[in-house]
Parts: structure tokens; C-alpha cells; sequence
């Protein structure tokens, strides 16, 4: 074989994707069992579709599913628009300085971690030495425990997400604005538009792109909302409107060793996720011709 | 000034006034808390409890990075913390090279069916229960090696350095060597890496980033406290609140309550940021260059 080399060089990093992305794939055949150590995920007695049914059956669970599209929705609707915003108004601004300090400090809190975002909301909204109840308190209103609202934890959530990631969601826009043919620009100045025609005309027609691929993944994430910043949020207060789908797995199946029905609930997440992906892509490209695949 | 030249109107004018001011709002409300909690961790016990720090510290002290400092498990984890973001890094930078190089090359047949097995990945996944059993089987609980290996490849990064491939090292160079009688491997190490420096410094440190911050895989699969990162550490003390005795003993006595409790926080929000955020502005433009290149479609 001439190229043998390439098929030397893959092996390792393929033999990894095999392990440990698709064995566990297999590995969900436990949902459709009941799972014990001693025999293994092969060895342990068949049970169908039992844990499903106990799923469906329990009126918390769809609770949960409740709370993570909400928080899922609500993310995209605050967040999917706001580094579009952040990039257009950025796009405007021809000083250098002005230019780059915004742009350098609205990326950097995308480095700084989970377990950091969220003590800073939990410093920062303390009841008693926070800062928000120190605005609270100077303007004379009455100091609330935000976290141990279960109304607000929604908002919490998704605007700490808006603070943190913004910035840097702008970049890929921003650079799409940057590869505008300047000749558009010319032409509209030329026929006496002004900059909110130029942004309504030309520049938001140039992101649609970009716009509809990431709005397909995002769609298709819907269901994934991810585990480790919401399971850090979590107190006993805000367990109603707090608990979603991957923290809810974690807790049954870790915490409380019950791996089939845990695994079940893994399995409908994912399968569901895999669902809205496609649809998501099918309408796009009938729609927009603009698709993943 | 020809008369031909189209002035900026009253309503662009205003229109730009409105983009300034809409942009010094968003500065200000990202700066704000940061700027607050820096502020607050220089500042005394008393002040921070009584709600009297806002933007600057008020009674300068250090006794809350003394408290940081003195405690073992923050040392620790920043120990733990470096291991694994260095040596997870070599692994990733390295299986990530290894796999995308050839999936870049027209010359490697079966490239299609192998990005069709990484991108199925992309959208399905096992789930955290059959990964945490695989994680077992393997013996790897509560280990080091639990913390590399599982996380060993992020299939977005391939695809990335896939594309940086494609789009700087020509297929005719690869022909050319070819013929000279270079073979792929030492074509690969002698001149794709040598040129793809800047793709190197992207992965790199976009993994390194996510090592230094992650906790997840520190939560499922380590218990022993000696083999814990940073984060796992913070979120005891941060988050479930629990300072240890060792931490605020040493301390003036006077001092030794509520009041050091939550300045401790602060500084140690400042201690576990720092480290990025003091890199941060140098290997910026890296990042930027990483999610330009992750845009293209390849």
C-alpha cells in the first residue's frame, strides 16, 4: 500500500473515537436492561423498554424537561442575537482604541471558568454582602437571597451566560463583516443612505449565512443543556425551576448508582437532540438553502 | 471639501452617538463586577461585610491572599491543575495532528468515511452513565490517567486543524517531496508541522484553556483528594462553602469570623482567574485566528 503511513499515524487517535465515542454508544444498551456490576453490561438480564416507561410515567420528569427547554430557549432568544448586536455596533466604530479595548475586554470573560462565574453570581448576589444588595440596599429597596428564588433562577442563568460569552460569540461575526465587498458600502453612500440602511441593507443579508448555521446547531443542542454551570448553581431553594434533564442524570445515576434508568434518560436526551438536529437542517435547506449536510 | 462629498448627516451623527453610548454600557457592565470583586479581595474583612467596597478597595490589606496562601489544598490543586493542563495538552496537540494531517490529504482513500465517523460523534453520544462504566472497566477511576485519556480529542479541533491543513500546505509540495522520495511521515514531521506553527499555538492553547477550567471529569471520576485540579478545590470552598479551620487560623484572632469568610472568596476568585486572564491579552489574537479558521467550512 503506497500511503501507508497515513493509516500508521490514525491509528491511535481512531482507536480513541472507537473507544470512547462509539463503545459507549453500545454502552446504552443498559437502558434496555437491568444493570448489575457482577454481570456486566452483556451478562445483566433483558427489561425492554421498562425504564422508559417508569420515565414517562413520572410526573417530575417532565418537569425537568420543562425547565431545560425553557432555560434552553430562553438562552437562545437573549443570547443568539447578542454578539450579532455586539458585532454590528462594533462594525460601526472606526477608532482604534475605543475599538479594540471593547472588543479585548468583552472576550475575556469566555477564559475564566464555571466554578469562577458562578461564585462571582454567588458573591455578588448575596444577600447580605453582595453587590447587588448593596445597590439594592443604596437605593433602598429590600435585599433578596436571588440564587434562593426558584422565579429567578431562569434569568440568573441565562444573562450571566449573555455576560460571559457574548464577546466572544461576536468574533465570528465580526470577521464576516470584515470580508463585506467595500464596493456595497460605496455604492450605498453614494445613494445617500444612512448607516442604520446600510446595516438593515447590507450587512445583516452578509451575516445570514453564518447566522443560519449557527442557529441549526444551536437548535439542535436544545435539549443538551449543558451540566456543569447549572449543577454549581443549584441550591435547595431553586431545586423546582433548577433541576434539568443532564444534572437530573447525573444525580440518579452517579449519585444514586441506578445506571439502566439513568442511561434511559441519557438515551432520550440524545435521541432527541439527534432529531431536532435533522429536522432543523431539512427545513434550513428547503428554506434557506443553507445547511450542515 | 468638494461639494460632492456626502457629509455624515444629523441622523448619522446621532446614529453613532447611539453606538457609543450603547457600547460604553456594555464595557462598563462587563468591567464593573470584575473590577469590584479585584477591589473587595484587596480590601478588610469589615469593609467587605459591611457593604462598603464599590469600586476601589477601602482599607487596603493582603490578609485575604495570606489566607489563600496558607492553604495546602489550594497549592495542591494548582500542582494537579498544571500536571494535567500540560501534559493533556502534548496528547491532544498530538492525536489531534496526527488524525486531521491525513484527513487533509487526497492521497489518504478512506479520509471521507473517517470524517463521517468524527462528525456522527458531533451530534450523538452515549451519555455520561455509559462513559462513566467505560471509564471503570478500563481501571482508570481515580486515577491521573482518568483525567487525560477520556478527554484525549476534541473532534472540533481536528476538524480545524483539518481545514488549516487543506488551506496552507498545497497538495503539489506533498507530490513534490513525493517524488524526492520523502516519505508521508517525514514529510509530515519535517515540514507540515514546521509550518503550521500557528495552528499548533491555537489548539494548544484552546486545550490548555479547557483543562485549566474544567471540573467535570475531576467530579465523576477522582475521590482521592490528592489527585484533585484547582477547580474542584474552589468549588468546595466557593461554592459549598466549606473553609476549613486551617485556612483562618494563623490569622489575627480578632479577625477569625464571617468577615474573612468572604473576603477569603474574593481573593481566591482573583488567585484561580489569574493565571489566564494574565496571559489572556498576549495569546488573544490566537484566538481569534481559532474561531476564524473553526468558520470555514471544510
Amino acid at each position: 500500500m503506497k500511503h501507508w503511513q497515513f493509516y500508521l499515524l490514525v491509528f491511535f487517535p481512531l482507536v480513541y473515537i472507537i473507544l470512547f465515542k462509539y463503545v459507549p454508544m453500545f454502552g446504552v444498551l443498559i437502558a434496555f436492561k437491568e444493570y448489575n456490576v457482577v454481570q456486566g453490561i452483556f451478562g445483566s438480564p433483558w427489561v425492554g423498554f421498562d425504564y422508559f416507561r417508569q420515565l414517562f410515567d413520572a410526573p417530575f420528569f417532565w418537569q425537568y424537561v420543562r425547565n431545560t427547554l425553557e432555560i434552553s430557549l430562553y438562552g437562545l432568544l437573549v443570547g443568539f442575537p447578542a454578539p450579532i448586536l455586539l458585532a454590528l455596533a462594533l462594525n460601526e466604530i472606526r477608532n482604534g482604541r475605543f475599538k479594540k479595548t471593547v472588543q479585548m475586554v468583552t472576550y475575556a470573560p469566555y477564559f475564566i471558568s464555571t466554578v469562577v462565574i458562578v461564585s462571582i453570581l454567588i458573591v455578588n448576589l448575596s444577600p447580605n454582602t453582595g453587590l447587588m444588595s448593596n445597590l439594592f440596599r443604596a437605593l433602598g429597596l429590600e435585599t433578596v437571597d436571588f440564587l434562593g428564588v426558584p422565579e429567578l433562577f431562569k434569568s440568573i442563568y441565562v444573562w450571566s451566560d449573555v455576560w460571559q460569552f457574548t464577546g466572544y460569540g461576536a468574533i465570528i461575526y465580526i470577521a464576516a463583516l470584515a470580508g463585506v465587498n467595500p464596493d456595497l458600502y460605496e455604492a450605498a453612500r453614494v445613494d445617500g443612505a444612512t448607516r442604520f440602511q446600510k446595516i438593515v441593507n447590507i450587512d445583516i443579508p452578509s451575516l445570514f449565512p453564518v447566522i443560519v448555521i449557527l442557529l441549526i446547531l444551536n437548535l439542535g443542542n436544545l435539549m443538551s443543556l449543558g451540566f456543569e454551570k447549572i449543577y454549581l448553581m443549584q441550591n435547595p431553594l431553586n431545586q423546582n425551576t433548577s433541576e434539568v434533564i443532564s444534572t437530573y442524570v447525573y444525580k440518579v445515576g452517579l449519585l444514586g448508582a441506578n445506571f439502566s434508568f439513568s442511561a434511559a434518560i441519557g438515551l432520550f436526551n440524545s435521541v432527541i437532540n439527534f432529531i431536532l438536529l435533522v429536522i432543523v437542517n431539512y427545513v434550513s435547506r428547503k428554506v434557506s438553502s443553507t445547511s450542515l449536510w | 471639501m468638494s461639494r460632492s462629498t456626502i457629509r455624515e448627516s444629523a441622523a448619522d451623527r446621532i446614529f453613532l452617538g447611539i453606538v457609543y453610548l450603547f457600547l460604553s454600557v456594555v464595557l462598563i457592565v462587563i468591567l464593573f463586577p470584575l473590577l469590584h470583586i479585584v477591589s473587595a479581595s484587596f480590601s478588610s474583612p469589615g469593609a467587605v461585610s459591611s457593604g462598603k467596597v464599590w469600586l476601589w478597595p477601602v482599607d487596603v490589606t493582603l490578609i485575604g491572599y495570606k489566607a489563600v496562601f496558607q492553604n495546602s489544598n489550594i497549592l495542591i490543586g494548582f500542582g494537579n491543575s498544571l500536571f494535567y493542563a500540560v501534559v493533556g495538552t502534548l496528547v491532544n496537540v498530538a492525536f489531534t495532528v496526527m488524525l486531521a494531517y491525513p484527513l487533509a490529504r487526497k492521497t489518504f482513500y478512506v479520509r471521507n468515511i473517517i470524517m463521517m465517523l468524527l462528525v456522527f460523534t458531533m451530534f450523538f453520544d452515549g451519555g455520561l452513565i455509559p462513559n462513566y462504566l467505560l471509564v471503570k472497566s478500563l481501571g482508570m477511576l481515580d486515577t491521573r490517567w482518568a483525567m487525560i485519556i477520556p478527554g484525549a480529542l476534541a473532534v472540533f479541533q481536528v476538524i480545524i486543524a483539518r481545514t488549516f491543513f487543506q488551506t496552507t500546505i498545497p497538495e503539489e509540495l506533498a507530490e513534490a517531496a513525493e517524488m524526492d522520495g520523502s516519505s508521508d511521515i517525514t514529510f509530515f514531521l519535517k515540514i507540515v508541522l514546521p509550518l503550521s506553527k500557528p495552528i499548533l499555538a491555537v489548539l494548544a492553547l484552546m486545550y490548555a484553556v479547557g483543562h485549566w477550567n474544567s471540573y467535570f471529569n475531576a467530579l465523576i471520576y477522582l475521590k482521592d483528594s490528592s489527585l484533585f485540579p484547582l477547580q474542584i478545590f474552589l468549588r468546595d470552598i466557593l461554592i459549598l462553602n466549606s473553609v476549613s479551620a486551617e485556612m483562618v487560623t494563623n490569622v489575627n484572632e480578632l479577625l477569625v469570623r464571617e468577615g474573612l469568610k468572604d473576603l477569603l472568596k474574593y481573593s481566591l476568585i482573583v488567585v484561580a482567574s489569574a493565571p489566564v486572564l494574565v496571559i489572556y491579552p498576549f495569546v488573544q489574537k490566537y484566538f481569534v485566528k481559532g474561531v476564524m479558521i473553526g468558520s470555514l467550512k471544510g
